[in-house]
């Protein structure tokens, strides 16, 4: 008769045989903790759970030593494969430090035919010799684009209303492909508008050159013309009517919007969500507003906090997940960034939430009048008269010279998640980011005390909201999963 | 249910021997009047008038399935083997021990299931191991599959290459993957291993030399707790050397195929697994969910391992619904339709070689018996109190492997 060994002999004989790989816990109430290893992985665990685990107190077969294994929260002593994994999982999380500046923001005008109050740039409706940027100033931002180490990179027009200055978007497009072209690179385009001024030859351009739309749209006409007003009254209908076009001479996945939530949405975010369904938007991102801009001078920002935001935002989410079981598949995307990160190692270097940071890194914006920022929000801060994120000047710099500035290395640095106070050791820290903007706008300093940032409520607020759907929901589990795939 | 014989012995050897005690012989059927008759060809015949055909068409030797008649005079180079090898055909190929008469088929050329057993020893020794290692000195059967390989059809779609532990003797192993490469370039191949041998550098680097674009090494692993895995598999320190050497297939981007086997010990941790599998080995190829075939050490370690697949069927769901989920292709081996939730029918493979894959009388109803990989011939059958003939062809998709 053959032999077998039985179960203990290949088990672990206890503490000194175990040892504690890192870990970060949130505590959710009195009880219960979420535990993450180092790469992000929750598990949800009770106080004394947790107690056993930082102090090895667990032994194979009661049920917590087989969870904590699995979560790599501990391993083996003598054990090198449960490190290795790690480490080739953040190795691959963080594989979009790769690539370096994929997007570039052209501030084609400064000027435009809305007066949005919580406008973050500061507009101004005429004078066009002052507040267009310059064919001059255009090429050499294209030669800064190019520049950039990435094979393929993306080129954004924004304004103002960039429409206004249609003349140079076409110059910059067409140049920047024939350039672009003789080295082997790809570039592609987006034209952020608020679609008032869409003409037949717009269009035409824009297909002829695969350019992509991105307007504004907040939500039902009333709420949308309170939130942009301009004369007429008419900015919704000019924007439904501009998606449609787009959707119908380019096609549906051609176009995309972005809604701004102002305290006159917080109760209406399923008339919202039905505005983009019916406009066959291929999702929604239901975003907070910044605290940049117009915004803060018509003291918009302000006006809600972050749990009365995250209401908001878990309302809306779940009546985008009542659509999603009815069998339509319509993604939140600000969620289905968020899960990607949760539930996948994929390197997501979304440029609003990384660390290290995405400003400069992740993209850069050049101003209608020469000067490069870090940031889009950078910029916004500059017309407030707020220079922290002003890299240089495209008439003086290169590429280099505006990526390795002292003044972009030193904030980038400080701000990292990974050593900044609070944040080093927060359970979602894999999944969250740095935003140096924002707490440089808000508290004066990149790095910001996080227990009074309003984006650290936000944000463990979302992580701690999509955990729970995702453990105790699991129908709405498998959309999320969807989502994560996408 | 009796699977088909794959080994046996043969009624009689005449004229048929060499210095190396065994031989590898390809049957030939007659009729096709060939010219390309090699050395390793032996004419099957059923009787004499076949056989005189088979002379005339230049065969030096001949093989009679289950008659009595006496080759002698036509064929002084012949071998009688008994009715159960009736089902033996063109291009088939056996492996003879002249002196002692036994034989094993080695391929058979209309069969999607042909593996070759490298060697019985083994550095596991799995609880439910359906090929009991032995510790034997059997390095003459890599000697046999390479005088094998050159008789294959190269049309052949599939082979294995199974053990026992291949990778024991991984320089002759990859040599015979070598030759497969040269001989058997448009056949995939699949080779069971432990996958503990590519913790080692240099066998991952010779393994990747060998360049065959559809070479794959399926490996086991457990659970995602190194304790159970490697109580499973009865040897310490499995897990660790498993994991990494997965890690250094993926690294050199050589297929890799995870094999989970569901019994009492692994089931219960389905969930558990395949969350581990899809967060932290997202990038192999394939993952397999497999039904216990009930022989070998698993009829020994019935106590500690049979479980009754409807009692996990739906963390099974769960399982492979988590795996599809981040994009991993996921197949459900050797289970019935009827004991799997609908919703991963589309998963399910008609995976039991077909030697030894069977139905029961129920499955005579059943509506999806021609998609549904019924059961193993082999050991001991253990019936589900699940099992029901379906009425209907609900949502039924073919497998996807
Ligand atoms: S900002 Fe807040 S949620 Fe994000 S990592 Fe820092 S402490 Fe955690
Ligand atoms: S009853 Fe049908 S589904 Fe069940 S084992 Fe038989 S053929 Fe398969």
């Amino acid at each position: 008769m053959v032999r077998f060994l039985p179960e203990a002999h290949f088990a672990s004989s206890g503490a000194g045989d175990l040892q504690l790989l890192p870990l970060r816990f949130e505590r959710l109430d009195d009880h219960r903790y979420l535990v993450a290893n180092l790469v992000g992985d929750i598990l949800l665990m009770s106080a004394a759970e947790l107690d056993r685990i930082t102090s090895l107190a667990v032994v194979p077969g009661d049920g917590l030593y087989e969870r904590a294994v699995s979560k790599q929260l501990i391993a083996r002593k003598n054990q090198t494969s449960q490190l290795q994994l790690l480490g080739l999982r953040l190795r691959s999380r963080m594989a979009f430090l790769r690539n370096a500046t994929p997007l570039h923001i052209f501030v084609v005008t400064l000027r435009c035919e809305h007066s949005c109050p919580y406008c973050q740039v500061s507009r101004r409706s005429t004078d066009r010799d002052r507040y267009d940027m310059s064919e001059e100033t255009a090429m050499r931002g294209v030669d800064v684009a190019l520049a950039a180490p990435m094979q393929s990179i993306k080129i954004e027009f924004q304004g103002g209303e960039p429409l206004l200055n249609f003349e140079l978007v076409k110059k910059i497009v067409v140049e920047a492909e024939q350039r672009s072209a003789a080295i082997g690179k790809v570039v592609s385009f987006v034209i952020t508008t608020n679609l008032a001024l869409l003409t037949d030859g717009v269009l035409e351009f824009c297909r002829e050159h695969a350019v992509l739309i991105s307007t504004s749209l907040d939500g039902p006409a009333d709420l949308h013309n309170k939130n942009r007003p301009r004369p007429g009254g008419n900015s919704h209908t000019l924007a439904t009517t501009g998606i449609r076009r787009v959707q119908e001479i380019l096609g549906d996945d051609r176009v995309g919007a972005l809604m701004t939530t102002t305290e006159a949405s917080l109760d209406r975010v399923e008339e919202i969500v039905d505005e983009y369904i019916s406009l066959n938007l291929d999702g929604i991102f239901l975003r907070p507003l910044s605290p940049y801009g117009f915004a803060i001078k018509t003291k918009q920002f302000g006006k809600y906090d972050a749990s009365r935001w995250l209401t908001f935002y878990e309302r809306g989410l779940r009546y985008i997940l009542d659509i999603n079981r009815q069998g339509r598949y319509f993604p939140e995307f600000y969620a289905s960034l968020l899960l990607k990160r949760m539930l996948t190692d994929r390197p997501i270097g979304y440029v609003d939430l990384r660390s290290p940071a995405g400003i400069g890194l992740g993209a850069l914006v050049y101003n209608y009048d020469g000067k490069v920022f870090a940031s889009d929000e950078g910029r916004m801060l500059a017309e407030m008269g707020d220079r922290a994120f002003e890299l240089g000047d495209l008439a003086s710099d290169d590429y280099r010279s505006l990526i390795l500035s002292e003044k972009l290395v030193g904030l980038v640095s400080a701000s990292l998640t990974q050593c900044a106070p609070q944040c080093s050791s927060c359970a979602y820290e894999p999944h969250c980011g740095a935003d140096p903007v924002y707490h440089h706008a808000t508290q004066l300093d990149p790095v910001g005390i996080k227990p009074l940032s309003e984006f650290c409520a936000r944000h463990k607020g979302i992580f701690r909201l999509l955990f729970e759907l995702l453990e105790g929901s699991p129908e709405d589990a498998a959309i999320l999963r969807r989502w994560a795939a996408a | 249910m009796k699977p088909l014989p794959l080994s046996g012995q043969a009624t009689a050897v005449a004229g048929m021997s060499n210095q190396t005690g065994r031989m590898v012989l390809r049957v030939r059927t007659v009729a096709d009047g060939r010219g390309d008759i090699g050395t390793h060809d032996i004419a099957l015949v059923r009787n004499m008038d076949d056989a005189a055909s088979a002379r005339a068409s230049g065969f030096q030797a001949a093989c009679l399935v289950g008659g009595g008649a006496d080759l002698g005079n036509i064929f002084p180079q012949h071998i009688k083997l008994p009715g159960q090898f009736a089902y033996l055909g063109d291009g088939d190929i056996i492996g003879l021990q002249p002196h002692s008469r036994k034989l094993r088929v080695l391929y058979r050329r209309g069969s999607s299931h042909n593996a070759f057993l490298v060697t019985e020893r083994c550095n596991h020794y799995c609880l439910m191991c359906s090929q009991p290692p032995r510790d034997i000195d059997d390095g003459w059967i890599l000697d046999e599959i390479a005088d094998a390989l050159p008789l294959i059809d190269p049309t052949t779609r599939t082979i294995g290459f199974t053990g026992g532990e291949p990778l024991l003797e991984w320089r002759r192993f990859v040599a015979l993957l070598d030759a497969t490469r040269m001989l058997l370039p448009d056949t995939s191949v699949h080779v069971l291993t432990n996958g503990r041998g590519f913790a080692s550098a240099e066998v991952v680097s010779a393994w990747a030399a060998v360049g065959h674009p559809q070479l794959c090494a399926g490996i086991p692993l457990y659970s995602s707790v190194s304790d159970i895995h490697d109580y499973v598999v009865q040897a310490r320190d499995a897990f660790d050397e498993t994991v990494l050497g997965i890690l250094r297939m993926k690294d050199k981007a050589q297929r890799v195929e995870i094999r989970v086997v569901l019994h009492k010990i692994t089931a219960p941790r389905l969930v558990e697994t395949c969350t581990w599998i899809a967060r932290n080995l997202p990038f192999v190829d394939h993952v397999a969910l497999m039904g216990l075939e009930n022989t070998g050490f698993a009829l020994a370690n019935q106590d500690a391992l049979w479980i009754d697949p409807i009692d996990y069927k739906q963390d099974l769901a769960t399982g492979v619904s988590i795996l599809d989920s981040v994009g991993l292709a996921v197949s459900v081996y050797n289970l019935p339709l009827c004991l799997l939730d609908r919703e991963i029918w589309r998963f399910a493979v008609q995976s039991i070689s077909d030697w030894k894959n069977a139905y029961l009388p129920i499955c005579d109803g059943c509506a999806v018996r021609s998609s549904c990989a019924g059961f193993f011939s082999t050991g001991r059958m253990r019936e589900s109190v699940g099992l029901q003939a379906v009425a209907d062809h609900y949502s039924m998709v073919s497998g996807s492997t």
